[in-house]
């Protein structure tokens, strides 16, 4: 087998636990985003257009449906002979098996499945932000400063800089000091959680700081501090563009609508940089005579007769006659029965909205959110709906 | 499926009067409904049939064809074994291509002999249903029957060409012409024949050993007497797709909620070669009503009684009724455009005013500025 020059491991294990309902039975980044996405379809797409063809997903929590949509990496060009996709979940060894206890400790027990393909760079991203980036530039950036850890970094509002993890850089990219989510920010150059390592430094610290017992064996919080206490090379990558995490309710529904302007910040139009996702196999959507449809996102397969005003339609929804959604987001398959009115809602992947059913009102700035295969009757009696 | 059985979509010689829409492409290939291709039909049925081996007879312009299907992957014919055969003409002669089908089925006779399979179905690709083949297999052993013809029994005018059947009580076809006989029937083939494959090539053997070489016109109506050749009344949506007039029309069907229901999910899905195109963006200023919109459409204007296929852009004041645009089609500001069809890349420049009727609308030929 070939030697790899750069190969990419992918974190998605994450819970989402503050996504609520929507992650009960799904990790996070197999959530839905942009009526027909999924979150982890954004870095998965990354890798196919930065030509990595080798990417071990990492998952942990809830990895059923996760594991079922990856299927062997096809939509992703990565169903390759050589290198493709793996999914690697935590696996029982000759000592024993233990979950991955923290970001870096995942890594550490997968190095036999790095060391296979004898890589120069390892490239480390979660499956939990929406952004389109090149991971070639950055590997050119990475090379150019000749780095032993390049950490790709995003200008943030200084107002919400607090929330983030920040590096201090000098005039050379050089990073200088890390501020993790302080009271008074000093930077506003927050870390997208996105890293390209010269693997044989990053196999040293791995080894290390599994060997450290105080270590809670995270990158951020750990091995990254670390290498920098041992004065390594470390570099920021400083990246412009779109770049989400949707780990809340509010920031999930705020990057769906953000699809809307008439310039969104995140185009997924771009013919050259497609968002691959697996195909639901609809037919074009039906617009009924008496639908009335603007500034919204209407996916495959769904059948409209209702008013749909700024919201996000994934496939197969189906809207009966006079009903109205505004400002909300459908998942998949989701049926809204006749006269029924969904304004600021996210609602599940299969819920049923019975007639007449009033979700959300305009004067209420919450966000309500119904959960999978919910049944919303008008006494707002839910129970799950029962799959024929 | 329970008995073994292979697929052929027999792409020589069909009725072609679709005028521009084929000046590129053969017959098989011609956009249909949205996002698809004819094809897709017969291939999706036969896999949602559990038909997991079926070659397609290409004949000619059959790189989109080739194109299209690819490895097969999206209608999960791309398998260890069996899977998708493409059998283009195995020719050395130019003047042999325009020979019948059953030629060309002898020409493939290693194919068939090859497969481990009892039956085969044999269709063609501008007959546009979504048909389970299971039943069909049943009634032809329940009815011991040598070869099954599935047919449709309509009486409104199929706009179309298709043959026409005489069956008697028990549904035993006694006669078949040619869409131009005079044969007076409500009932019309669609083209698809199941037959066990001994059967076939014994056919194709006797017939060319007889000089005759089309396995519809020669081998089975010159033996209607001989062979017990059953008709099966298909009951689902149907549209013969192989005139422009039909072509119009079957597409404008699909803007019927039930048709669409009915033909793209039941009994199962359509697939087709797919595209990553993200979900079809309303603008603020859209107006659509009655119309058939896939994705990656970008829609400023105003949209009734239209198809938009994969990637249509509708630019502010621009308003297309009972129209078919393909893919990729920009109708730029304040451009009128009705009773037209638009093949793929077409770009109309501002302030068009561009009509034709529905009993002729307007056809574009692909990547035309207008």
């Amino acid at each position: 087998m070939g030697r790899k020059e750069m190969i990419a491991m992918l974190l998605a294990g994450g819970e989402g636990k503050r996504l609520g309902v929507l992650t009960k039975d799904l990790a996070k980044p197999a959530v839905y985003f942009g009526g027909k996405y999924r979150i982890i379809d954004f870095t998965l797409s990354n890798c196919a257009h930065s030509g990595i063809d080798t990417v071990g997903v990492l998952t942990q929590y809830q990895p059923l449906e996760l594991n079922r949509y990856l299927g062997i990496g096809s939509p992703w060009g990565l169903d390759r002979r050589d290198g493709g996709m793996a999914i690697l979940p935590p696996y029982v060894k000759q000592k024993g098996g233990v979950w991955y206890t923290g970001t870096a400790n995942a890594i550490y027990q997968n190095m036999s499945f790095i060391e296979r393909y004898n890589p120069e760079y390892v490239l480390i991203i979660s499956g939990d932000h929406i952004y389109k980036m090149d991971y070639e530039l950055m590997l050119d950036h990475h090379k150019r400063c000749g780095a032993d850890v390049t950490i790709a970094g995003i200008e943030v509002d200084w107002s919400e800089a607090s929330r983030f993890g920040l590096m201090h850089v000098d005039d050379e990219d050089r990073i200088t000091a890390f501020e993790e989510k302080p009271k008074t920010p000093k930077s506003n150059i927050a870390s997208m959680g996105v890293y390209i390592f010269t693997w044989s430094e990053l196999q040293k610290y791995l080894i290390y700081d599994e060997a450290n017992r105080s270590s809670s064996h995270d990158f951020g919080k750990d091995l990254i501090p670390s290498m920098m206490r041992d004065g390594k090379k470390m570099f920021t990558y400083p990246f412009k563009g779109y770049w989400k995490d949707v780990g809340t309710i509010d920031s999930l529904w705020e990057a769906n609508m953000d699809l809307l302007a008439d310039e969104p910040p995140l185009t997924l139009n771009d013919s050259s940089w497609r968002i691959y996702s697996v195909s639901p196999h609809q037919p074009g959507h039906h617009v009924g005579v008496s639908a009335e449809i603007s500034a919204s996102l209407i996916t495959e397969g769904c059948m409209l007769e209702g008013k749909v005003h700024r919201s996000v339609l994934f496939y197969g929804v189906n809207a009966a006659k006079g009903s109205t959604i505004t400002e909300s987001v459908i998942m998949p398959n989701v049926r809204i029965g006749e006269g029924a009115s969904i304004h600021r809602a996210i609602i599940g992947e299969g819920a049923v909205i019975q007639a007449g059913v009033t979700i959300g009102s305009p004067d209420d700035e919450a966000i309500t959110i119904v959960a999978v295969d919910q049944y919303v009757t008008n006494d707002h009696m839910l129970q799950e709906v029962e799959h024929s | 499926m329970k008995h073994k059985v292979m697929g052929v979509i027999n792409l020589i010689h069909e009725t072609d009067e679709l005028d521009r829409l084929t000046q590129g492409r053969c017959l098989a290939t011609v956009p249909f409904g949205g996002r698809y291709r004819l094809i897709d039909f017969a291939l999706s049925s036969m896999v949602n049939s559990g038909i997991s081996k079926v070659a397609v007879f290409a004949h000619t312009k059959y790189r989109s064809l080739m194109d299209h299907l690819g490895s097969g992957k999206p209608w999960d014919l791309n398998h260890r074994q069996s899977g998708l055969f493409v059998l283009p003409p195995a020719t050395d002669d130019i003047q042999e291509i325009s020979r019948g089908d059953l030629y060309h089925f002898y020409q493939h006779r290693d194919y068939f002999n090859r497969a481990p399979l009892e039956f085969v179905v044999i269709t063609r690709s501008h007959m546009v249903c979504n048909i389970d083949f299971e039943p069909v297999i049943q009634a032809h052993l329940e009815h011991a029957a040598d070869i099954t013809v599935i047919c449709k029994q309509q009486a409104e005018p199929i706009l179309g060409k298709a043959r026409k059947v005489k069956m008697d009580e028990e549904g035993r076809i006694t006669a078949i012409q040619d869409h131009f006989g005079r044969l007076v029937s409500d009932i019309h083939s669609m083209e698809m024949y199941i037959m066990r494959k001994e059967l076939l090539m014994e056919l194709v053997e006797t017939s060319l050993a007889q000089g005759q070489d089309h396995l519809v016109r020669h081998a089975i109506f010159s033996r209607l007497d001989k062979l017990h050749v059953q008709g099966y009344l298909y009951e689902g949506y149907l549209g013969v797709v192989n005139t422009l007039a039909s072509y119009y029309h079957n597409n404008m069907n699909l803007l019927k909620p039930e048709v669409w229901k009915e033909l793209f999910f039941r009994p199962g899905s359509i697939y087709t070669k797919v595209k990553d195109e993200p979900p079809a963006r309303y603008l603020e200023s859209s107006k659509v009503s009655n119309s058939l919109v896939a994705n990656g459409c970008r829609i400023e204007g105003t949209v009734t009684g239209s198809i938009l296929f994969r990637g249509v852009h509708v630019r502010k004041g621009a308003v297309i009724s009972n129209s078919i645009v393909m893919q990729n089609g920009i109708i730029g500001e304040n451009s009128f455009i009705s009773h037209s069809i638009l093949d793929k890349d077409v770009e109309v420049a501002s302030s068009r005013d561009i009509r034709g009727v529905e009993s002729s609308p307007f056809l574009a030929g692909k990547r035309k500025i207008i």
